[in-house]
């Protein structure tokens, strides 16, 4: 068995099974906020319990995300040492960074918010509510600074046969942190849009605490409908455009384009193979594609064609993941769009048929943020730092491939369990319904 | 102190508090094996509940830090101990989702799987971190490229062993220390206990360990007796370590909680001031070792990183301190706990 496929697989497991919860908790996170905010102003009990509700749903979230995000912070040692002695000067300071400003904070706060409802002021504990969703946005933001210095390296030099900081200013702000970072975070809130608005319809639709669903329906369709439009344009819109500008490769993998073209169109559906390198079946809008990545609908954009067969990312996969990422980009605004009308209308409550999509909307977002991870990294390759250090070279050389076989059974069977777990845990909670508040939580 | 040396001993400071704060809670998940009914384990599980993600964070720091500050080290050593890494992984997972899990079902045969898996999921840590801080005091098999020669059975020899079971035992007399300061009546009097018993072991596992280190590394001692760094922290460490009974004795629990932190400290403070400036001694040969020096960032990294944490360690012990007094007092249960 080939080390560096195996890495690579144990990787891709470990950080795709973690990235499923994290948005969750982000977006959760948010709401959250709005939710104790109106509690606190009006000191309304209803507030309370949605946020007493969705609290659970949101520790419940986290303890996976931690107990699986524990493994990310070692496994850049275990099973990409070259790599780590590599990028070491630069790579590992956002990780500390990640766990001195967002980590303590998060978590610190997350305890006080979760079992601290009885014990501090009513204004306290709506700050616990607001450190929580600051942490975890501020986590994301350092991770994905580390994530965005290997698709556009920035701020260093190479020197002793590694990658050298000599300015922290422009590692951190690399050309695609800040598009990432807002593209990744409001993926997070539209997450957790659809949770919170998923599990309200279906509290509706069973008839339970109607009062509580109404009010956690109308408030995750509003923020969703936002956050869904905002992801599309101008987020998505950027970020395309600095893939366009800052990784030619990736750009020309994701919109399929193999030969470099003036007035290059856009593919709105096709079958990609890759060898040899074809679109099958393609529907096009021509000159669009010039036109969205550099304003003119004449512009040269590069194709595959331009760069050594060696240093192309896996065509089909990037294509793919994109394409049904957008797809359900523009499915999500539809949704939230269609909720916000019959919202208006005053039908929401009684569209059954509605309500029941919104139920089975809930993974869609999880499913487009692992689409968009794949064909953002994947779209990378083969580099792991582009045009810098090839993935190839980046994996420990003293790890056996035998070992790491072992870690990836082990972590796959632990990780199937945790899934099951986790589903089964929100399903029984989702319908056991919000609890009625304690005592002292009742407001006087 | 130059930058590398201040780096050493932030690491250190980390990994201290990752010691003292995790510590306990680990030390809880131990005696949480021992508990003795339903309400006993719910009471263990809920003295640690808000505050132990945030305690498990000392380490993803440490991490961090470990990667920022001495990227060599953290590919060499961690890529080096991969499968015990791996199970230590697996074990940190089972620990954090059995806290969360165990009160979700109200069946007596789901929570006791997550009772054992709690306990299991702090005792392998508890023991792992002491094989893998004895290996290091050991020295590992690094050749003179800092390359990783070694194997995972090499790794459970008799010294680290020796040292895994000390960390295990220091860890539940901690915790015991922790839950007599969070429980009542008959439950804490069984804590004190426990803190005696595990108290007694201790010292004699810690005379037990230095005499075994002379024998293992003497290099660790050369220099020590001259180094007033090092008779500071002896005498703080005995000083402590010998209160705490008096103070159990005294029901003063919370002191007695500063003075078994303060031994914790004291330990891992000495065996890190007989390393300086080595980080990983190599047991090829010595001239191998991984050091402050060979195994470090640049400077700009490291000055950069101290910026860092210069900023944000204050703002963490600040409202650290802050969270810890809102839950301060006996373990009360209500519908938010576990």
């Amino acid at each position: 068995m080939d080390a560096v496929f195996l890495a690579r697989l144990q990787f891709a497991l470990t950080v795709g099974f973690h990235f499923l919860f994290p948005p969750i908790t982000i977006g959760l996170a948010w709401l959250l906020v709005i939710v104790e905010t109106l509690g606190w102003k009006k000191r309304d009990e209803v507030y309370a319990r949605i946020g007493k509700f969705f609290g659970k749903i949101l520790g419940l979230t986290f303890a996976v995300g931690v107990a699986t995000g524990i493994v990310m912070e070692f496994q850049f040692g275990t099973n990409w040492a070259e790599y780590s002695k590599f990028v070491g000067d630069i790579f590992g300071a956002p990780l500390a960074a990640e766990g001195v400003f967002a980590f303590f904070l998060e978590s610190g706060f997350l305890g006080l918010y979760l079992f601290g409802r009885n014990r501090v002021p009513a204004g306290v504990h709506w700050f616990s509510s607001l450190m929580v969703a600051v942490g975890a946005t501020i986590s994301a933001f350092w991770i994905i600074v580390a994530n965005s210095w290997q698709q556009t390296p920035a701020g260093f030099v190479m020197r002793n046969g590694r990658a050298e900081l000599t300015s922290f200013a422009e590692a951190v702000f690399n050309p695609s942190t800040m598009v990432r970072f807002l593209h990744t975070v409001d993926a997070a809130l539209i997450t957790g849009a659809f949770m919170m608005a998923g599990v309200s319809a279906y509290l509706l639709l069973k008839n339970k605490e109607a009062e509580i669903a109404k009010r956690s329906l109308k408030i995750s369709i509003f923020f969703g409908l936002i956050v869904s439009l905002l992801e599309v344009m101008p987020s998505g819109h950027e970020h395309a455009r600095q893939v366009a500008r800052t990784q030619p490769e990736k750009f020309a993998a994701i919109e399929g384009l193999y030969t470099s073209q003036t007035g290059a169109p856009i593919v709105l559906f096709a079958y990609p193979v890759d060898r040899p390198p074809a679109l099958k079946a393609p529907v096009e809008i021509p000159g669009l594609l010039s036109w969205l990545a550099f304003g003119d609908v004449n512009a040269p954009v590069k194709g595959l064609d331009e760069f050594p067969y060696d240093e192309v990312p896996p065509l089909w996969l990037t294509f793919v993941s994109f394409h049904n990422m957008v797809i359900l980009g523009i499915y999500f605004i539809l949704v939230m769009g269609v909720g916000a009308f019959k919202l208006f209308r005053g039908t929401l409550w009684g569209s059954k048929k509605f309500l029941k999509v919104l139920v089975w909307s809930i993974p869609l977002p999880l499913i487009a943020c692992q689409l968009g991870w794949i064909a953002a990294e994947v779209g990378r390759q083969p580099w792991i730092v582009y045009r810098l250090l090839k993935t190839t070279d980046a994996v420990s050389i003293t790890v056996g491939a035998e070992e790491i076989l072992f870690s990836i059974i082990l972590f796959g069977l632990v990780y199937l369990l945790l899934g099951v777990l986790y589903v089964y845990l929100l399903v029984k909670k989702i319908q056991h319904g919000p609890e009625p508040l304690d005592k002292k939580e009742v407001f006087a | 102190m130059d930058l590398n040396a201040i780096w050493f001993l932030l690491v250190g400071v980390l990994i201290i508090g990752y010691a003292i704060l995790d510590g306990f809670d680990l030390g809880v998940g131990v005696l949480h094996l021992f508990a003795r009914d339903n309400h006993e384990r719910r009471l263990f599980l809920n003295a640690i509940g808000p505050v132990w993600d945030g305690n498990e964070v000392w380490l993803l720091t440490g991490g961090g830090a470990l990667f920022a500050a001495f990227p060599v080290v953290y590919a060499t050593v961690f890529s080096g101990f991969y499968l015990a890494l791996m199970l230590l992984l697996v074990a940190l997972i089972f620990r954090a989702v059995s806290l969360e899990f165990r009160g979700k079902v109200d069946s007596a045969r789901w929570q006791k799987i997550w009772d054992w898996s709690f306990g299991i999921g702090s005792l392998l840590p508890a023991v792992l971190f002491g094989v893998a801080f004895g290996n290091i005091l050991r020295g590992v098999p690094v050749d003179a490229a800092g390359r990783w020669v070694g194997s995972f059975p090499g790794l459970l020899n008799p010294y680290a062993i020796l040292i895994g079971v000390l960390s295990l035992i220091l860890f539940t007399m901690h915790g015991a220390i922790y839950l007599s300061l969070k429980t009542d009546g008959a439950l804490r009097n069984r804590m004190v206990r426990w803190a005696s018993g595990s108290w007694m072991a201790v010292v004699a596992l810690y005379f037990l360990a230095t005499m075994a280190t002379i024998f293992v590394s003497p290099f660790l001692f050369e220099g020590m007796l001259r180094n007033p760094l090092f008779w500071v922290l002896f005498l703080l460490l005995l000083a402590s370590i010998l209160t705490i009974p008096a103070f159990l004795k005294a029901a003063r629990h919370f002191r007695a909680f500063l003075a078994s932190s303060l031994t914790i400290a004291c330990m891992i403070g000495l065996s890190a001031l007989s390393l300086f400036p080595r980080l990983v001694p190599s047991s090829v040969d010595l001239a191998y070792s991984l050091t402050i020096y060979n195994a470090s960032s640049s400077e700009v990294t490291l000055s950069t990183m101290l910026i860092i944490a210069l900023i944000g360690m204050p703002l963490v012990i600040g409202y650290t301190i802050f969270i810890y007094r809102a839950f301060k007092g006996k373990v009360v249960l209500t519908s938010d706990s576990y």
